[in-house]
């Protein structure tokens, strides 16, 4: 398949590949870290959270509308308020979901796979109503657009790297809440003995709410950054949420460097295979790829190693 | 102190603890001795609200605990060292002991845990889950007791313990009880290690208290009858 390319050609085609990759990476990754310590926390696979991304992508629309015609003087700057938006919106909605969902449905896995999957469906017709069928695209400022010419066969997207640098930002705020904070003890007390987290004075439930909302918040950033690099639709949530599932499966539930590890494995393998094959064949290359290696290692690329 | 009145619990449809009631003072250490199966683990769970009880009442200091979360019962002054440990194999030494002091909302780890239990205070970086089972003990105790409590449940603690180190433990919850002046509720098979820590002794069977004396009167041959299979 590398037929017709010079050496120099082939060079820059996983160069910019790679760095394509490094975008689908960074959206997988923000994803993956929501639903990841979601499941870790509650043992909920929420099919409802690639829509609370698109949440965030049309909150982001919507930021940016409202500042192209009432505050054009400071359009440059909205995408950090549109974040902060996409952050409380998918939140509080997590919050909600959980307190009037969620909740009544623990220790019922299959009813929760369900029940969230009953929601994805509901968020994606009030989408529909609310924003129409026909996908939205979000106007970025000047400082966004334009690319970075490395050398004269090779650019990297100027949002592309802003995309990358906020997934680190993110990613690095998520270590050290469930590393070094209160609320991140709780978590991973809660997450692997909940029953005795609560003897031990921990209220697993109002960790289980706020968790809840935290991982919908990241989903909700993560459609902020959606916005630069894909065109927000009803739909489009769906499309990522199957990848993000395999993403937190193969890097080993509970184990946020294994999401890291696997989101990046993932999508760099996808987004330079595509560009040689068709983009079904490399999707159905990385499956076969993950299938074969969780068939050898099912607890996934991570795992901490303890006595028992 | 703990006043548990006419306590029942059941799994489903069939009652495992029948009407039990007790009483502790204030820095009492309490054995409940018993075989398997007799229902001490049974009533340490229901005290701490892990197992819902089906009827009766269990107060400490006049608060009334029924009903309430494990977590609220933690905040009111009750602590619990499971049988098993229970630590959390994958977190450090010290963020186990930290688990415990999120009902208190503290900040530092008191001196004293690590005065009591030095070894922690060596392996405070370590995973829980790689200390020997009598380290597991005292981490689980040292959690419990962060959570400033009244009263301290301890279910089976020598299961699984050398010997040497249960002649330790004795001594151990002695010193805390002293320091503390914390009450003690603990249920045990070993006698000699009952003997050793306990003001008074609880028997339990099948679900029902049979037989009960203060330490100095205690009939050692006779309860040792009751553990006997």
């Amino acid at each position: 398949m590398f037929d017709g390319y010079t050496a120099s050609q082939l060079m820059s085609i996983f160069a910019m590949q790679g760095f394509a990759g490094l975008i689908l990476f960074s959206v997988f990754l923000l994803m993956a870290l929501g639903l990841a310590i979601i499941f870790g926390q509650m043992g909920v696979i929420n099919m409802a959270h690639g829509e609370f991304m698109i949440l965030g992508a049309y909150v982001t629309f919507l930021t940016s509308n409202f500042f192209q015609s009432n505050l054009p003087h400071f359009f440059g700057g909205y995408f950090f308020f549109a974040m902060a938006f996409a952050f409380l919106a998918a939140g509080a909605l997590g919050y909600a979901l959980e307190w009037v969902l969620i909740r009544h449905l623990y220790r019922r896995p299959l009813d929760t796979l369900l029940a969230t999957w009953g929601v994805s469906m509901i968020l994606q017709q009030v989408y529909r109503s609310v924003f129409g069928a026909r996908e939205v695209g979000v106007v970025l400022p000047d400082w966004l657009m334009g690319s970075y010419q490395v050398t004269d066969m090779i650019d990297v997207p100027i949002n592309g790297m802003f995309v990358m640098a906020l997934t680190a930002t993110i990613t690095a705020a998520v270590f050290a809440l469930m590393f070094r904070s209160t609320w991140g003890l709780q978590v991973r007390a809660v997450t692997q003995n909940r029953v005795m987290a609560g003897a031990a004075g921990i209220n697993g439930k109002r960790v289980d709410r706020l968790t809840f909302a935290l991982g919908c918040g990241i989903a909700g950033v993560a459609g902020s950054a959606f916005t630069m690099v894909g065109s927000t639709g009803p739909t489009a949530g769906q499309l990522y949420i199957v990848d993000t599932f395999l993403v937190v499966v193969f890097g080993g539930a509970q184990s946020l460097f294994g999401t890291i590890a696997s989101a990046f494995a993932i999508s760099q393998s996808q987004s330079t295979m595509e560009f040689f094959l068709s983009g079904s064949m490399a999707k159905v290359l990385t499956l076969l790829t993950v299938v074969g290696i969780l068939l050898l290692r099912p607890q996934g690329l991570f795992v901490v190693k303890v006595r028992k | 102190m703990l006043d548990v009145t006419r306590l029942s619990v059941a799994y489903g449809q069939s009652e495992v603890l029948h009407s039990l009631s007790f009483a502790t003072d204030k820095a009492e250490i309490v054995a409940v001795m018993g075989r398997n199966g007799m229902g001490k683990t049974t009533m340490m769970k229901s005290l701490m609200g892990i197992l819902p009880s089906r009827s009766g009442s269990i107060r400490l200091e006049g608060t009334e605990l029924g009903g309430l979360e494990s977590h609220e019962r933690v905040a009111h002054g009750l602590a619990f060292v499971p049988q098993g440990r229970m630590i959390f194999p994958t977190l450090t030494v010290e963020e186990n002991i930290r688990t415990g002091m999120v009902v208190r909302k503290k900040s530092r780890i008191p001196d004293e845990i690590f005065a009591l239990f030095p070894v922690l205070y060596d392996m405070r970086h370590r995973r829980g889950g790689n200390l020997s089972g009598g380290q597991q003990q005292q981490l689980a105790i040292a959690r419990a007791l962060v959570a400033d409590p009244k009263v301290l449940l301890l279910d089976e603690p020598t299961e699984g313990i050398q010997p040497s180190i249960i002649k330790d433990m004795a001594r151990v919850l002695k010193e805390i009880r002293s320091m503390m002046s914390l009450t003690i509720v603990v249920s045990e098979q070993v006698l000699s290690f009952a003997m050793d820590v306990a003001d008074r002794f609880l028997v339990m069977e099948n679900g029902e208290f049979v037989y009960e004396d203060v330490a100095e009167n205690v009939d050692e041959t006779k309860i040792a009858g009751f553990l006997s299979v």
